[in-house]
């Protein structure tokens, strides 16, 4: 059981990674980069969201929607299911966590349209889990996203001192690293699981 | 804003197609940019269902903005651009099984792809039907041009194929690079998009900046060593 879940959390988040293999969330990956706090705290909130988001819809779609036979009414649930958590994170920041909701910004409620929350909520339905592998493989697929975003925010923090052509200077130069990054998540996929 | 075509639906076209174009001047709505373009086809067909849903939702927001209130106006449009991406959804699912199921997630994610948001946002409920709907096909077609250029370059030097035919194999003297149809080979092609942009605007800004002195010119080279005499 334990070797399950573990599996289920190493393949989503590292196999399988959410940005630099199927290049969800992109935006918000290079958009709030370039401060390892801040990617942090970014990483935070959509962890939160991810982890709530699956459970909800896949919760919603097993008692709800496939019980009444409208299933094809996934996409349009699930991205108002996702506004509406993202509106309550939102307000959850901004009561306890003034400062990073102040330099997240308007990545804040862009969260809502980050691919990478419909992204696993639609494939947790497709790929029929049940709720609790739902669950982790949420929980697996922002851990993904969490490391990402922080090792490519502490890349960048070195790039600011260092002499970028200046074509490249600003997000060529973020592209680039990532490409390598990417690089260097193709060596996980040689893991035997 | 200067016109290059008399009719202003023509020019609206124009404007997403090439002055605007989404991706290669507004630079939003990557994610399919690099998930997508390994192939030219699914590239195509990404372009073709994002442009139906941008012209539908474009639409119907233009009809519905003296309906819709101001404060809930993002719920309603993620709503109307819900509803059309399903029915793309399923008519792609009917039509054309291979295409759908190699672009698979990516189709109910046209959702959130920034640019159908954005136009509704900055464009659609603002403008008459008629402009919204040219400006659809504007941003559609220019979205589709970006799409099918990148991938059209991703899998001609990556794989030696074009739309799945074969144009040439491992020779003595080049190979397919196939690093780029893997998924670090997007971000290298978005890069170096990137940097020719950017390249292209430090150049314009500087012509726009000529003080005809060209010692401080940021243009300077070897070759510059005659006063420009009025204007560039």
């Amino acid at each position: 059981m334990l070797a399950h879940i573990l599996i289920i959390i190493v393949s989503a988040a590292f196999l399988e990674n959410v940005v630099l293999n199927q290049f969800l969330g992109i935006c918000s990956f290079l958009g709030v980069s370039n401060r390892v706090g801040v990617a942090a705290g970014m990483g935070g909130a959509v962890v939160f969201v991810i982890t709530l988001a699956s459970a909800v819809s896949s919760l919603l779609y097993k008692f709800i929607l496939f019980p009444l036979g409208l299933t094809y009414l996934k996409t349009i649930v699930f991205i108002l299911v996702i506004a509406a958590l993202v509106q309550l994170v939102e307000m959850m920041f901004k009561k306890y966590m003034p400062g990073l909701y102040s330099a997240l910004g308007i990545f804040l409620p862009l969260i809502t349209t980050n691919c990478a929350v419909l992204g696993v909520a639609l494939n947790n339905v497709t790929n029929g889990l049940s709720v609790a592998e739902s669950i982790i493989t949420g929980i697996g697929t922002a851990v993904g996203y969490l490391v990402a975003i922080v090792i490519l925010a502490g890349i960048r923090e070195r790039i600011d001192n260092s002499d970028v052509p200046q074509s490249f200077k600003g997000m060529p130069i973020v592209c680039i690293v990532a490409g390598i990054m990417a690089i260097a998540y193709m060596g996980f996929s040689n893991l035997a699981i | 804003m200067n016109k290059h075509f008399k009719n202003r639906y023509l020019d609206q076209i124009y404007n997403g197609l090439i002055r605007e174009n989404p991706i290669f001047v507004l630079v939003i709505g990557m994610c399919p940019v690099l998930a997508v373009t390994t192939t030219a086809s699914n590239a195509f067909g990404m372009g073709l269902s994002s442009m139906a849903v941008l012209i539908c939702s474009n639409v119907i927001i233009s009809l519905l903005r003296k309906v819709i209130p101001n404060e809930i106006r993002m719920p309603a449009y993620i709503v109307i651009v819900a509803t059309f991406v399903t029915l793309i959804d399923f008519l792609m699912n009917a039509f054309t099984p291979e295409m759908y199921s190699s672009l698979g997630l990516y189709i109910p994610l046209i959702v959130v792809n920034c640019i159908i948001l954005g136009r509704a946002e900055a464009f659609a409920n603002k403008n008459t039907v008629g402009m919204a709907a040219a400006d659809g096909i504007g941003m559609g077609l220019g979205f589709t041009l970006a799409l099918f250029l990148i991938a059209s370059f991703r899998e001609i030097l990556g794989a030696g194929q074009w739309f799945g035919h074969t144009l040439y194999t491992s020779g003595r003297l080049f190979a397919p690079v196939s690093i780029l149809v893997s998924p670090p080979g997007a971000f290298f092609v978005l890069a170096f998009i990137m940097a020719v942009r950017s390249k292209m605007k430090i150049r314009a800004d500087a012509v726009d900046a000529c003080s005809h002195n060209c010692m401080n010119c940021p243009l300077n080279s070897a070759t510059c060593g005659v006063p420009e005499k009025g204007g560039r």
